[in-house]
């Protein structure tokens, strides 16, 4: 079965025309590079916004060069206003959340080797497949549209919580076009995701070459699958709230308004409608999306951690199933986003044991990571130290998730720095982390050539120390009751932070320009790289047994056979230290 | 690279606890009656999850280093993983979790499920861009009718109060300060006239979301005199970061002097 569906999946032949192969290629693997490339500018961009937020934070009347140039408004002289401050800051939020995080660690690596480790030459539907990478291009470029629009980006935040986002530009600058245009992004954005989830539902079940049993499955499958199934549910609901914002915006209705609102002393027109019907269709979307974010990283990191230790990993179906631990978990949990809002408090019962369940797979998985670093046989590679990093990163981060997921502590806690620690330690660095990893481990699969490892481990170890830097002072301030989403710090008791301010963003200025370490290592070994062989990792998953770059339909024509699970390292009485997947060598029972 | 891991790990651990431990920066004291409990319950959240981070952490480094590759041909522990150890740490993990929300849940039944004194007094919040104003209902203790046409932020009727045609709002009392006798309980009814705004007092341990369109009712007793902040945290434009009004709580007293001189100016 499994492979008359692989034959039906790959009937279009390798395109020769530049427009065929590069452009509008319905290649899996020129489409997961499409997405990668997609992220890494996006990152580059999110990056530059939080330097120019940081800068401001710390001083807040420090003229910026070209600051000007780009909103003459927004910042004359170069000074940033809290407006435009609030237009970056959304964009940031916006830009790293979608653009970044629910792209390359899914759409990027997963389009690329999803396929490939399940034995399959493309993706279920390989058409979608483009059109999802050309629809999500196309959300970011009227994202990107908001910085040149009149008032400019929207002040609202990635989260846009209306009435601020929904009443037009009488709430604030930027809330006119730039708003609109945010939905319209948005809404796009969500339609690419869409249709990426239902190609790797599709494959994931159907493409499955002879032997690959869902628990031979490498556990980056697993993740991508449950990601997958989490987008499908999920990014529906953020389409229907865009739609109704966009429709409160333009179309006369009133479904997050309510009557009786008075906005730069115009009387609003709408009436009967409810701000939290918005939070509970945002975040019934926003909480499975951090796990979109997260769970390929986690997915990552485990086939990782399990090459470079040399062993299989430690307990490999409870870390499948806590994937989909997770993955379910998280539908039920989104409300603790929303404890102070106004919706009801019994609900907080419900949302916070829930949240506080989901932290128990997360804590197997840690263990497990644990477990299989135990007894290993340590090879520091550059995407093994990014993977160790990543266990430490998302140590820290979901350990803060411990206070956030109790209402009653909820009071001290909602809407300060602690919350931005939080959110930034899990997804702004265990995710990135994992893209990391992801990089320097498949490159040579990718592009066929080898990254420059000495460089890669200065990469790490500047990042590493610099990312604490910067969002471990955050948990401090924030539990001082520092507040985010400020521009300016005026209150009495917020000034004394700002030497904890200007500490953050020198760790920021520097981790920042380190990061050019990893692009120029991307772009330089991309053309003048050692040339990679095909198993340089000695790893056991399918791509590795293929040539680095793989031929255009990945297996040459054979059909893959598996025999054994994803991660057999360290066998006793095996030929080396290691048995692939494909490979027929006997392993015996133990 | 092992041992780098371990170092660094040691550091980033020892100088963390150490900041958290020494309360470099640390909440304010509370002056609230809810105050001890959420602090209790904040500090027995840190000390387990401070445990489990140093365990974590040093552990992580420890492996990293112990579990090198020696290069000495031997092969790793080939081993799938043990189902006892993960039944133990699943239990373990479950009961620390559940267990340390549950022991905290009487504190936010306290904060929203107990019953408002009879003698709480009433005041109205209103949050608007970029300020709050607090309506007091005055002797008769009733609020007066608001009339959304009538609002005036110029001439100060921020309320839309109809002072000519609505008796009840005759001696209504609105301010910019919150004003309020200590020990005493008081219940406010947020609102808000715009955008969504909160409502948050650190030494209260009192925070609430301003939702437009609901009015919502939350209270509690100060047991401390002084000035203290209210910051807004819900982003509501470009005017939040400085938006905020003063809570002062005074001895009934001081109290009822400041309302007279508050009803002088209206």
């Amino acid at each position: 079965m499994a492979e008359a569906h692989a034959e039906a999946a790959h009937q279009h032949h390798a395109p020769t025309k530049f427009i065929w192969k590069y452009i509008f290629s319905l290649d899996h693997k020129v489409i997961g590079k499409q997405y990668y490339f997609l992220a890494l500018f996006s990152v580059v961009v999110g990056m530059i916004l939080s330097w120019l937020m940081r800068i401001h934070l710390g001083w807040e009347k420090a003229a910026i060069p070209g600051l000007s140039a780009l909103s003459p408004n927004g910042a004359p002289g170069g000074v940033m206003t809290p407006e435009y401050y609030l237009s970056l800051m959304t964009l940031h939020g916006t830009i790293m959340v979608f653009f970044v995080l629910t792209t390359a660690p899914q759409s990027g690596f997963g389009n690329f080797f999803l396929p490939i480790q399940i034995g399959a030459e493309d993706m279920a539907f390989p058409r979608l497949n483009m059109l999802s990478f050309w629809t999500t291009f196309v959300g970011l470029l009227v994202l990107l549209a908001t910085f040149f629009v009149a008032d400019g980006p929207p002040l609202s935040g990635w989260t846009s919580y209306p009435p601020l986002s929904a009443v037009g530009s009488a709430s604030g600058p930027g809330e006119g076009l730039g708003q609109t245009l945010w939905v319209i992004s948005i809404a796009i954005f969500c339609v690419g995701s869409l249709l990426g989830a239902i190609n790797f539902i599709a494959t994931t079940l159907d493409l499955r070459t002879k032997g690959m049993k869902l628990m031979r499955l490498p556990l980056t499958c697993w993740a991508w699958f449950v990601t997958a199934v989490l987008g499908l549910l999920s990014f529906a609901v953020l389409f229907g709230a865009c739609a109704l914002l966009l429709l409160d915006r333009v179309g006369g209705t009133s479904f997050f308004i309510p009557g009786g609102l008075i906005v730069s002393d115009k009387i609003m027109p709408h009436s009967g409608g409810s701000p939290l019907l918005y939070q509970h269709l945002f975040w019934f979307f926003g909480h499975p999306e951090v796990y979109i974010a997260i769970l390929p990283g986690m997915g990552v990191t485990s086939h990782i951690i399990s090459c470079f230790a040399r062993k299989p990993i430690f307990g490999y179906r409870a870390m499948a199933y806590s994937l989909m631990a997770i993955g379910f978990l998280s539908f039920t949990v989104w409300g603790h986003h929303m404890f102070l809002s106004g919706m009801s408090p019994y609900s907080a019962f419900s949302f916070s044991l829930f949240t506080m369940a989901i932290g128990v797979p997360s804590a197997i998985k840690t263990f497990n990571w644990l477990g299989t670093l135990w007894g290993g046989k340590i090879r520091f590679t550059s995407a093994m130290l990014f993977s160790i990093g990543f266990v430490s990163l998302f140590v820290t981060g979901g350990l803060s998730g411990i206070f956030l997921a109790q209402p009653q502590l909820d009071p001290m806690l909602h809407a300060t720095y602690f919350v931005v620690a939080h959110f930034h330690m899990v997804m702004g660095v265990a995710a990135i982390f994992g893209m990391f990893a992801g990089t320097y481990f498949w490159f040579p699969k990718m592009f066929g050539r080898m990254m420059n490892e000495t460089w890669g481990k200065v990469h790490f170890w500047t990042t590493f120390v610099g990312v604490y830097c910067i969002f471990m002072p955050m948990h401090f301030i924030g539990i001082e009751g520092a507040v985010r989403r400020y521009s300016t710090w005026t209150d009495n008791y917020l000034i004394p932070m700002i030497p904890v301010h200007r500490f953050m963003t020198v760790a920021a200025l520097f981790t920042g320009a380190v990061q050019f370490i990893f692009l120029i290592n991307v772009f330089w070994s991309m053309f003048k790289g050692e040339k990679a062989t095909e198993n340089p990792w000695e790893a056991t998953s399918l791509e590795w047994s293929i040539p680095s770059p793989p031929p255009f339909d990945n297996f040459a024509g054979v059909h893959p056979v598996v025999y054994h699970g994803p991660y057999e390292y360290g066998v006793p009485g095996a030929e080396k230290d290691y048995v692939m997947q494909g490979s027929p060598e006997k392993i015996a029972a133990t | 690279m092992g041992l780098a891991f371990f170092v660094v790990l040691v550091l980033i651990t020892v100088i963390s606890v150490y900041i958290f431990g020494a309360h470099i920066w640390w909440p304010p004291h509370a002056i609230s009656t809810i105050g001890p409990s959420v602090d209790h319950q904040f500090n027995l959240t840190l000390i387990l999850t401070g445990v489990i981070f140093v365990c974590a952490q040093l552990g992580l480094g420890y492996f990293a280093w112990k579990y090198r590759d020696r290069k000495d041909g031997r092969k790793a522990t080939y081993s799938h993983g043990n189902n006892k150890l993960e039944a133990a740490w699943t239990i373990a993990a479950a009961v620390v979790f559940i267990g340390l929300n549950l022991l905290g849940y009487q504190i936010w039944a306290k904060m929203y499920f107990t019953p408002v004194p009879p003698d709480a007094l009433q005041i109205q919040v209103q949050g608007q861009q970029f300020a709050y104003y607090f309506r007091y209902p005055g002797p008769d203790g009733k609020f007066g009718p608001t009339h959304v046409d009538k609002v005036d932020d110029a001439t100060g009727n921020f309320f839309g109060l109809d002072r000519d045609h609505d008796p009840d709002s005759k001696d209504d009392i609105v301010t910019a300060t919150l004003g309020i006798p200590v020990n005493r309980p008081i219940q406010l009814l947020l609102r808000s006239k715009d955008v969504g705004h909160s409502f948050y007092v650190r030494e209260l341990r009192i925070h609430q979301d301003l939702v437009p369109g609901i009015e919502i009712p939350i209270h509690f007793t100060a047991t401390e005199t002084g000035r203290f902040e209210i910051v807004c945290t819900q982003l509501c434009g470009l005017g939040h970061y400085k938006m905020r009004a003063f809570l002062q709580v005074m001895t009934e007293e001081d109290y009822e002097k400041w309302l007279q001189g508050q009803v002088a100016a209206q």
